[in-house]
């Protein structure tokens, strides 16, 4: 990834007010992963961690985090050091695809207290720490736009958006982020 | 909003995150190439549009992104149950049907409605 050009639609943009604090995420790379059920183990052998198997459920480990997405379906995230890529390119001769997609997204940190009620201004799940708890995932919908939600601790969020879509999912976070001090 | 119990993730979540995709049950013909255009466009077109119980398809979209089918039904708006793609039609208990059947607004049949008065009919 050395070669690449990394692209940060966001940098530079920081908000913060009563209870909420947005931040752009660093560059990480991303691979959209889809692997049938005879194939999940050997898949997270080759990568070095096991693919969560259950609905809306997350594993993090070396600084690489799988996310469950669908029955079939992951995405999965490291910061540049880890070599993703590297690893990603060992499963040659396994039955998945593995998709590049580092540059199609990019990630916004919704942190504090006032986190929960700025994300559902405009997302419809139920994110109470009950059905919601830390570590767990979901592709959802924010306003207009599809994100993956991640809650990394009761207060803080990772929502990654397209990065297209990134201008008006930030903008919306803050508007959100104003009428939630009110 | 409606909440629509997604069968790969296991739980209820808001309409929102769904499209619905037509009817189910509906086989392609194995051999397509082979049919009349009256067969096809029976195969391709018509659908049977049933005012009642209905069984769909429906794709999560903005979640899981899978496929999967419901019974609804199409008065009410109401979901009977949900089953995962490529799974039989499910039998239905007359519990299920009667618990998503549409509040009736019509007096009951067995009540007629009340015929005009003879006064009325003398103007």
């Amino acid at each position: 990834m050395d070669d690449v050009l990394q692209i940060e639609p966001l940098a530079g943009r920081r908000f913060a007010a009563t209870g909420i604090a947005l931040e752009p995420a660093p560059f990480c790379e991303r691979f959209s992963l889809r692997a049938g059920p005879e194939e999940v183990a050997e898949v997270g052998k080759e990568i070095g961690i096991a693919l969560p198997v259950k609905p809306k459920s997350s594993k993090t480990l070396k600084k690489i985090s799988a996310l469950w997405l669908g029955p079939d379906e992951w995405l999965i995230m490291a910061a540049p050091e880890t070599g993703l890529s590297a690893k990603m390119s060992k499963l040659d001769g396994t039955l998945c695809s593995a998709v590049d997609v580092s540059h199609r997204n990019t990630a916004i940190y919704v942190e504090g207290p006032n986190a929960l009620a700025v994300l559902n201004a405009g997302c419809p799940q139920n994110l109470s720490l009950t059905a919601f708890p830390k570590g767990a995932c979901s592709r959802t919908i924010i306003g207009k736009s599809e994100i993956i939600l991640l809650r990394e601790s009761p207060e803080r969020f990772r929502v990654e958006c397209w990065r297209s879509f990134s201008d008006y999912v930030w903008n919306f976070l803050v508007d959100a982020g104003k009428s939630a001090q009110i | 909003m409606l909440l629509i119990q997604c069968p790969y993730c296991q739980e209820d979540r808001p309409e929102i995150e769904f499209q619905g995709a037509g009817e189910a049950h509906i086989a392609r013909p194995a051999n397509i190439a082979d049919i009349s255009d009256a067969e096809f466009s029976e195969y391709f077109f018509i659908r049977d549009n049933t005012k009642g119980i209905v069984f769909e398809r429906w794709r999560h979209t903005h979640g899981c992104g899978r496929f999967f089918n419901a019974v609804r039904n199409s008065i009410s708006d109401k979901f009977i149950m949900t089953y995962k793609a490529g799974e039989p039609k499910p039998e239905l208990t007359e519990e299920q049907i009667k618990a998503a059947a549409p509040i009736s607004k019509k007096p009951a049949a067995d009540k007629p409605e009340p015929s005009p008065s003879k006064a009325e009919k003398a103007k």
